[in-house]
């Protein structure tokens, strides 16, 4: 079995006449965080949509763990064990925080002990379990969106921009819970712009640009080189 | 990285005029029927209009809320949906002339087993009918808003044509059960027998398809795919299934209220569920895309004000809904219940 959890070979994807993924690379190790960067517009978005399915890749080839992904439908890739939470957060916000969980453990009920865990993670949960989600802060709903994608135990989890738009005390809480979810031995695939939170997080970086990979390697060596940062991002991520 | 300030997560309380605006769907009712009773004075005729109204209210609902779950969920204008009012008033009232016997006898056991089953008949046949309709019709143009209009117009053509070609080109006559005629006199009102059936059935419907939107995991997955489709099916739901399943329902709730329908009326023609799409798209525009109890709430409204309005003022009551649905929009232009949904 191979070391890396998801691998994406020469993907490409189209959204209406725009060409958005060309002949995207790109591997996932198994266990640990792999941050997905690059420029607004580069496709981390794209690339996350397009492994679960939400837009279809008109080319190449996607497999979890040995599974080719490519022809499965949205349901089924996330039934193989792929959590996912978008850049929006996909919350239903006229469901209650309780609602909102129970569809999110797609595979029967939702586990007490892991709920603990969730809860220890995310105490707002549990203040406003029967609350509407509709009527919790950004941050309360972004806690939310991870918590459902931790409500059982997934592959890999996908994680788009989970602290945008955060105040610094969420982005902590939002930090502390997915070191949690590391330590717990998870893959994940996190994009993310906040510097700090993906220096801290990171195992592995991937940096996109123009819609394919242009440098894999270690998150620490990233982290260090401004110039390196400079040269494929066209900014030092120490500026931000 | 720091650890984070202590933070005790707390809720903003709605406002008075926030749960003010919530609840007003709900209040416009009564409030409806108070003025009612106010503008038409006597006890009797408001009593009468008022049960007539939700009876018609609750008829319009039974036709109307599958088309507003299929709107909400599947984004599908479906045109087509009159012609499953029509094929079940047809069936049902074929199901009810062949247990004649059953429905002349002054027996309520045995008039209400014929109308169920009756009912149970139509429900089929428009069930397995808006299988095939969304196989054939529908799936093709999913997400294409002009082709949906076309392409249901002409299934509705196609199905009422088959309609006379069964059933022959002429509309039929018919009678209610002998325990459903006349009426029953209550505080000097006259209370149609069927029309207090209506109702009953009215209510049953709503209460177990809110039961069932509310407390069963399908009626989860139905709520949230109204919201954001593509979520559910991130979550790892088979959306497709349940769009068919709802689909389905909606065709066989059709039927339903085209049985009760025809024997509101007393005659069915295949042109019966064209000619009541009118309403249904009120009731499902001024309830909110996609919102069963807007729906309700919508139903009874347009029963009420028709019924209200045809007593007062006569001449007005031909464009009292769309009077209606014109001053509910402009109050709530998403209609008064909206789903909200995921851009």
């Amino acid at each position: 079995m191979s070391d890396d959890i998801l691998t994406l070979k020469g993907v490409y994807t189209d959204i209406a006449q725009y060409h958005i993924l060309a002949d995207l690379d790109l591997n996932v190790p198994r266990g640990g965080v792999t941050m997905l960067l690059g420029r607004n517009g580069v496709g981390k978005t794209t690339t996350l949509r397009t492994i679960m399915g939400l837009w279809a890749a008109k080319k190449g080839q996607i497999t979890l763990d040995g599974t080719d992904l490519t022809a499965l439908p949205t349901s089924d890739r996330a039934r193989l064990g792929i959590g996912y939470v978008p850049e929006d957060m996909g919350i239903f916000t006229d469901l209650t925080v309780a609602e909102n969980m129970i569809l999110a453990a797609a595979g029967g009920g939702l586990d007490a002990k892991r709920m603990e865990w969730i809860f220890g993670a995310f105490p707002a949960l549990r203040t406003f379990w029967t609350s509407e989600a509709g009527n919790l802060s950004g941050g309360q709903k972004q806690m939310l969106a991870i918590a459902r994608a931790m409500a059982e135990e997934r592959q890999l989890y996908l994680i788009d921009e989970p602290t945008k738009g955060l105040a610094p005390a969420i982005v902590s809480t939002m930090a502390g819970a997915l070191r949690d979810l590391k330590k717990q031995g998870a893959s994940i695939l996190l994009v993310e712009q906040n510097f700090a939170v993906a220096k801290a997080l990171g195992d592995t970086a991937a940096v996109m640009d123009d819609g394919r990979v242009i440098w894999t390697g270690e998150m620490a060596e990233l982290a260090n080189d401004a110039d390196l940062q400079e040269r494929l991002m066209g900014l030092s991520m120490e500026t931000l | 990285m720091s650890d984070a300030p202590d933070h005790s997560p707390t809720l903003a309380a709605l406002s008075i005029s926030d749960r003010l605006g919530q609840a007003m769907p709900y209040i416009l009712i009564p409030v409806l029927v108070v003025l009612g009773f106010l503008a038409i004075g006597s006890t009797s005729s408001w009593l009468t209009l008022t049960v007539s109204g939700l009876a018609m209210g609750m008829m319009i609902f039974l036709m109307a809320s599958g088309l507003t779950l299929v709107f909400g969920l599947m984004d599908i204008i479906n045109f087509g949906h009159g012609a499953f009012i029509s094929v079940g008033a047809f069936v049902g009232v074929s199901v009810l002339m062949a247990m004649g016997g059953w429905t002349t006898a002054p027996s309520l056991p045995l008039n209400l087993i014929a109308v169920l089953l009756a009912i149970l008949a139509a429900t089929l046949v428009t069930g397995i009918l808006g299988w095939g309709f969304e196989r054939v019709i529908v799936r093709p143009v999913y997400g294409q808003h002009l082709h949906q209009i076309l392409v249901t117009v002409g299934g509705l053509i196609v199905i009422e044509q088959m309609i006379h070609v069964i059933w022959g080109p002429h509309e039929i006559f018919l009678t209610r059960p002998e325990t459903f005629q006349g009426a029953i006199t209550y505080w000097g009102a006259a209370l149609e027998k069927f029309r207090l059936l209506a109702v009953v059935l009215g209510l049953i419907v709503f209460v177990t398809m809110r039961l069932v939107l509310r407390r069963t995991k399908i009626g989860l997955i139905v709520r949230a795919g109204v919201q954001n489709g593509e979520m559910v099916q991130a979550l790892g739901y088979r959306l497709r299934l349940v769009f068919v399943g709802v689909f389905i329902a909606g065709s066989a709730l059709a039927g339903l209220g085209g049985v009760m329908w025809g024997l509101y009326q007393e005659v069915i023609t295949a042109g019966m569920g064209e000619e009541m799409m009118i309403l249904v798209f009120i009731v499902v525009i001024i309830g909110g895309l996609g919102s069963v109890e807007g729906a309700f709430i919508g139903a009874l409204l347009v029963g009420l004000t028709q019924n209200y309005i045809a007593f007062l003022e006569p001449k007005l009551a031909l464009i009292s809904n769309i009077g209606l649905m014109a001053v509910i929009l402009m109050w709530r232009p998403q209609g008064m219940m909206p789903v909200v949904k995921a851009k």
